[in-house]
Order: C-alpha cells, then sequence, then structure tokens
C-alpha cells in the first residue's frame, strides 16, 4: 500500500514537482503509517478518548442521562466524601479484594506447583482446574445460586451430613460477602494457575539440578530458587487480580444484588444503581473516577513496593 | 499407581531428584501430590458436575433435602429450556458479535500495531501515548459516555452497538506491537527492497510468523466478548437482542424456582465454550500465560 507502484494516490498526470513530492511522501511512512493505523485510531477516539474526556464533564454534571445535564461544580464529589453508603462500599471492596487476591495467589501457587509434575492423570487434573476459566461469571453464579440454595442446594445437605444446620448463605448479611469469595476464587483459580504454571516451566532446569545435586531438600529448591524466581508472575498477579476484584460486578448482580442490607454492596454494584436505578449519572461518574484514581494508586504502591521484593533475571 | 509411575516421574523431571532419594525407602506409594489434586480437582469439577446431575432431574427431585441422584434421565429439560427462551438467538447474537469483534480486533490491531512497531510517521508518538492512556482507564470510568455516543449513532439495543465499540483494544495492539518488535528486521527490508509496499511485507512475511500471538489477541477477544456481562446490561433491553450471558441473566429471573430447567440452560449456554476449550486446551493456556506475561 505504501509503495509507489500500488500506492492509492495517482503519482501519474500530476505536476513533475508535485508528483516528486507525492512520490516522497509515499516512500515515506508518514502517509502509509496512518492509514494503517487510522481505523483504530478512530475507533479509540471515538470509543476511548472522547468518553474520557465527556465523563470528566458528566462528573460536574448533575446528570438523568434523558435531559441535558446542568453543571453542579465539585457536589458529586464533596456528596461522595460525606456519604456513608459510598464509604461502606469502599470497605466492603478493599476487604473483598484483601481476602479474594491473597486466597487466589496461595491456592494457584500450590496447585501450579502440583502440576508441573508428570503424574498419572495429570491431564484430567489441570483439566478440572482450569475449566472454570471459560464459564461465565454469570453462568458460574447462577450455578452457587443453586449450590448454595437454602432450602435444597447440595451445600448444605453435605453440611447436614456432619451435623451442621442449614445456613443461608447468599441470604445471610453475615455469610454473603464470603460466600462471593469463594465463588470467585473457584472461577479465577484456572487463570492463575495457568499463569504461574507457564512461569514454572520457563525456569531453567539447569537452576533446579544445580541445587539438587548441591543436596538442597525439595522445600529448600522451591523457597530459596523457583519462589523468587516467580517473583515477576507474582507481582504481576497480584496486580492484574486486584484490579478484577476492585471492578466486581457480574457476580454480584447475579446473585445477592449488592445485598442482604447492603452486606455486598461494592463499588461498582453502588455505581450501576447510581446510574442506572437512581438516574444519577453525574454521580455515578464521579464514584468511577473515584475508583480510577483508587485503583491507579494501589497498582503504583504495589508495582513499588514489588520493585523491592522482586528480582528480575538478567 | 504403579511404581512404575514413580521412577519415571522422578526420573524425568529433573526436579525429582530428591523425591527419587526420599523416596527410595519405599518406592511403592505414589506421589504424594496426589493427596491434593485429587481432593482439589473434585472441588473444582463439582460444581459442573452438579449442574449436570440437576439438569437432568425431574422438578421434584430437585426439591428432596437431601438431595438425591435422578432415577431417570429427564433429556427434556434441555427442550423445555430451548423453548421456554430464545437460546439460539442468544447464541446466534453472541457468536456473531464474538466473530465479529474477533475479526475486528485481529485486523485493526496488526495494521496499528506494526505501523507503530515499525514505521516512523508524524504523530506516531502522540498516537502511541493516546492508545496507552485509554490501555488504563477501567471500563466503568467511560461507560456511560460510550452509552450516549452509541445512543448518538442509533445503535442502542443492537448488536451494532456491543460490536463497535469493541472492534479494536488497547491491549490487543499493545500485545501485537510487542511481538512485531521482536522480529528480525532483515527480512522485512529485504522483501520492501524486492518491491514489496507495507501492506505486502505485513501479509505475506510478518503475519505468518505472528500465529501464536494472533492466536492470544484472537482467543483472549473471544472469551471477553462472549462473557460480557455489564456492557450488554446497559446496551440491550429486548430480548431478542441479547447475548448468552444476559439473556441467562433474565431467565433466571423467570425461572429461579425451576432449578433443572434453569440448569439446562446454564449448562446448553456454556457448552459451546467448554467444548472448544477442551479441544483447544494448549491453544487457550498458551494465549492465556503469554497474554499474562507480556500483558
Amino acid at each position: 500500500m505504501g509503495a509507489p507502484s500500488d500506492g492509492p494516490v495517482p503519482a501519474g498526470g500530476t505536476p513533475a514537482g508535485r508528483a516528486s513530492r507525492w512520490e516522497r511522501l509515499l516512500a515515506s511512512d508518514h502517509l502509509s503509517g496512518w492509514i494503517f493505523t487510522s481505523p483504530a485510531m478512530i475507533l479509540i477516539a471515538v470509543f476511548g478518548l472522547l468518553p474520557i474526556a465527556w465523563s470528566i464533564v458528566l462528573s460536574f454534571q448533575q446528570n438523568d442521562l434523558l435531559s441535558g445535564g446542568t453543571w453542579i461544580g465539585f457536589d458529586n464529589y464533596t456528596r461522595l466524601m460525606q456519604d456513608p453508603v459510598f464509604a461502606h462500599s469502599v470497605r466492603l471492596t478493599v476487604f473483598y479484594t484483601l481476602l479474594f487476591v491473597p486466597i487466589s495467589i496461595a491456592l494457584a501457587l500450590l496447585c501450579a506447583v502440583a502440576l508441573n509434575r508428570k503424574l498419572r492423570c495429570i491431564r484430567l487434573y489441570r483439566t478440572a482446574i482450569f475449566l472454570p476459566v471459560v464459564a461465565s461469571t454469570v453462568a458460574e453464579a447462577i450455578l452457587f445460586n443453586w449450590l448454595l440454595d437454602k432450602d435444597f442446594g447440595i451445600v448444605n445437605a453435605i453440611l447436614a451430613k456432619f451435623g451442621i444446620p442449614a445456613q443461608s448463605f447468599f441470604q445471610d448479611p453475615s455469610q454473603a460477602l464470603y460466600c462471593i469469595v469463594g465463588m470467585t476464587v473457584w472461577g479465577w483459580l484456572g487463570f492463575s494457575v495457568i499463569i504461574y504454571l507457564a512461569a514454572l516451566q520457563g525456569i531453567p532446569k539447569e537452576l533446579v539440578e544445580a541445587a539438587a545435586i548441591d543436596g538442597a531438600s525439595r522445600w529448600r529448591i522451591f523457597r530459596r530458587v523457583e519462589l523468587p524466581l516467580l517473583g515477576p508472575t507474582t507481582l504481576f498477579l497480584v496486580v492484574y487480580l486486584s484490579i478484577n476484584a476492585l471492578q466486581l460486578f457480574d457476580e454480584i448482580y447475579v446473585t445477592t444484588k449488592g445485598g442482604p442490607l447492603n452486606a455486598t454492596l461494592v463499588v461498582v454494584y453502588y455505581l450501576y444503581q447510581e446510574a442506572f436505578q437512581f438516574f444519577e449519572a453525574g454521580y455515578a461518574t464521579a464514584i468511577a473516577y473515584v475508583l480510577f484514581i483508587g485503583i491507579l494508586v494501589l497498582t503504583v504502591v504495589q508495582l513499588l513496593i514489588g520493585r523491592r521484593f522482586v528480582h528480575y533475571r538478567s | 499407581m504403579s511404581m512404575r509411575g514413580q521412577t519415571t516421574a522422578a526420573a524425568a523431571s529433573p526436579a525429582g531428584l530428591e523425591a527419587e532419594v526420599a523416596a527410595a525407602g519405599h518406592r511403592h506409594w505414589p506421589s504424594s501430590w496426589h493427596l491434593f489434586l485429587v481432593p482439589m480437582s473434585a472441588l473444582m469439577a463439582f460444581p459442573f458436575l452438579w449442574m449436570l446431575i440437576t439438569s437432568v432431574s425431574t422438578l421434584e427431585e430437585s426439591r428432596r433435602f437431601p438431595p438425591q441422584l435422578p432415577s431417570s434421565i429427564q433429556w427434556h429439560n434441555f427442550i423445555d429450556a430451548w423453548t421456554m427462551a430464545p437460546f439460539s438467538r442468544w447464541l446466534l447474537n453472541t457468536v456473531v458479535v464474538a466473530a465479529a469483534s474477533v475479526v475486528g480486533n485481529l485486523l485493526f490491531c496488526s495494521l496499528a500495531g506494526y505501523a507503530l512497531a515499525r514505521m516512523r510517521f508524524i504523530g506516531s508518538g502522540v498516537a502511541f501515548m493516546l492508545i496507552l492512556a485509554t490501555l488504563m482507564v477501567p471500563f466503568q470510568v467511560v461507560m456511560i459516555p460510550t452509552l450516549l455516543i452509541v445512543r448518538a449513532f442509533g445503535m442502542v439495543d443492537s448488536l451494532g452497538g456491543l460490536v463497535v465499540p469493541n472492534l479494536v483494544t488497547p491491549f490487543g495492539i499493545f500485545l501485537l506491537l510487542q511481538f512485531f518488535r521482536t522480529l528480525p528486521v532483515e527480512i522485512e527490508e529485504a522483501a520492501r527492497i524486492d518491491g514489496a509496499g507495507r501492506l505486502g511485507t505485513l501479509v505475506k512475511i510478518v503475519l505468518p510468523q505472528m500465529k501464536a500471538p494472533l492466536a492470544t489477541v484472537g482467543i483472549m477477544t473471544l472469551l471477553w466478548r462472549w462473557n460480557d456481562f455489564l456492557w450488554p446490561l446497559i446496551l440491550i433491553t429486548s430480548e431478542d437482542k441479547m447475548t448468552l450471558p444476559l439473556g441467562l441473566a433474565t431467565f433466571q429471573g423467570a425461572h429461579f424456582t425451576n432449578w433443572p430447567v434453569l440448569m439446562a440452560g446454564t449448562l446448553m449456554s456454556q457448552l459451546p465454550m467448554l467444548l472448544v476449550f477442551i479441544f483447544a486446551q494448549r491453544w487457550f493456556v498458551q494465549s492465556l500465560a503469554s497474554s499474562g506475561i507480556k500483558g
């Protein structure tokens, strides 16, 4: 496309001076570079950059999404700072993230180490652990509604075998969030295991062999050789899982809808309620911006802490 | 687990050297990892198994406590679910949306990624920075303005509104850009000297070396679009425009007491992706792993 022979702009028939200018332009990458990038750039401008700018404006407006909004300055943000429900939703989201991320990381590491060896039935184990990765969050949540049903659910039946009385799970304000943690750990585990497994298989065999010849125990090899080499992967997973945990929504929508008694009202669900049930789009966008800044700050902090503890090879 | 299994396991991986020494005294024991892996895989697979069992039970059997295995297999639950809700329509919509997004991403991300990796043109630095800026912004921030923009284009409650904002992802551009940069530039230069244009070089020389990263972008886009919920939820209102996740959520709202039919519908909706995963597990795993490390 960029070469003069098949260029989209006819070079012949124009005055000699212009023709050489066109030819130079075509031979250079200025035109073809923009022809190549323009589809992506137009889409990103319209559905990425414009919304980013627009949402800044929206967050300073009172807007019900139907009529044009009215400018209210920083009112959304000052209201946000004094909103006890928002403070509650932030606490819940942070609490959820503090449970979800460490449990996911620990379990995933254990599974990856176990799956990274030549055992009988290893393919079966791998398939079982990876399977939830492809299931949609909605399907997972519907499935857990059934497993944790308080009247006919299988989990209560298993608890009954051990003499534990039936629990209400998602309907119980003191249990609902823990059920969400369990469900999402189950749904995300396969992803983290895949990432860890790939990293484990990338560790040079010579390093492990050398340590074994030097008489290091299996645990010492793991602790002193493999675990440090998995540092960058762990850091990536902590950042990635945290970003996703802070944006938890689908599973809440399908199971508890923020209830019971706001026990699972995480930030994005609160935002959704404000925008699409109470038609407070300006306020919802202000929430989204605070969430964005929260994610950004957390990510930077995690990367900075990570830089002190994680050692990159070479 | 036989003794043979144990020795090959220890001999095959150098990591097992020590295990071999330790196990020398009692070689007949299978690896103790099975003690962890058996319950772990059972726990991971059990929800799916229970979904399958419930989906072939009668309504009465699903309302027994404690639950029992079904006395006979009720395949008609699947037919009931299929006729109670427009599952075929939802499946078709999801396939159309996912396929269009995959094609769009492969095309536009390759073009943009290649240009940004290999060409120096006026504004390329700015374009790169702008893409980087959108990469970090969470969807919730842009969700409401995007809805207003899509509405201005008259695409609310349409499949077009699901596809067009997702035809290109900054993540895809970045992933491909990184891989383009790892390829040796000499072959491309040779092709250019032989008179090939930029597009010809990209299509004939470069993309054939990029099968793995292209598969990664394709599979990631497929998974994202196939399972996407929040965007369809706020965009789509009519039942015949829904995708599978949104349709399933509404189906649950309408039939939340009929667990066998609900489980049959849920299982059915996940079947295409489960089958793709089981037959293409290697590709899926590689894609997730490489995107995780590179992305």
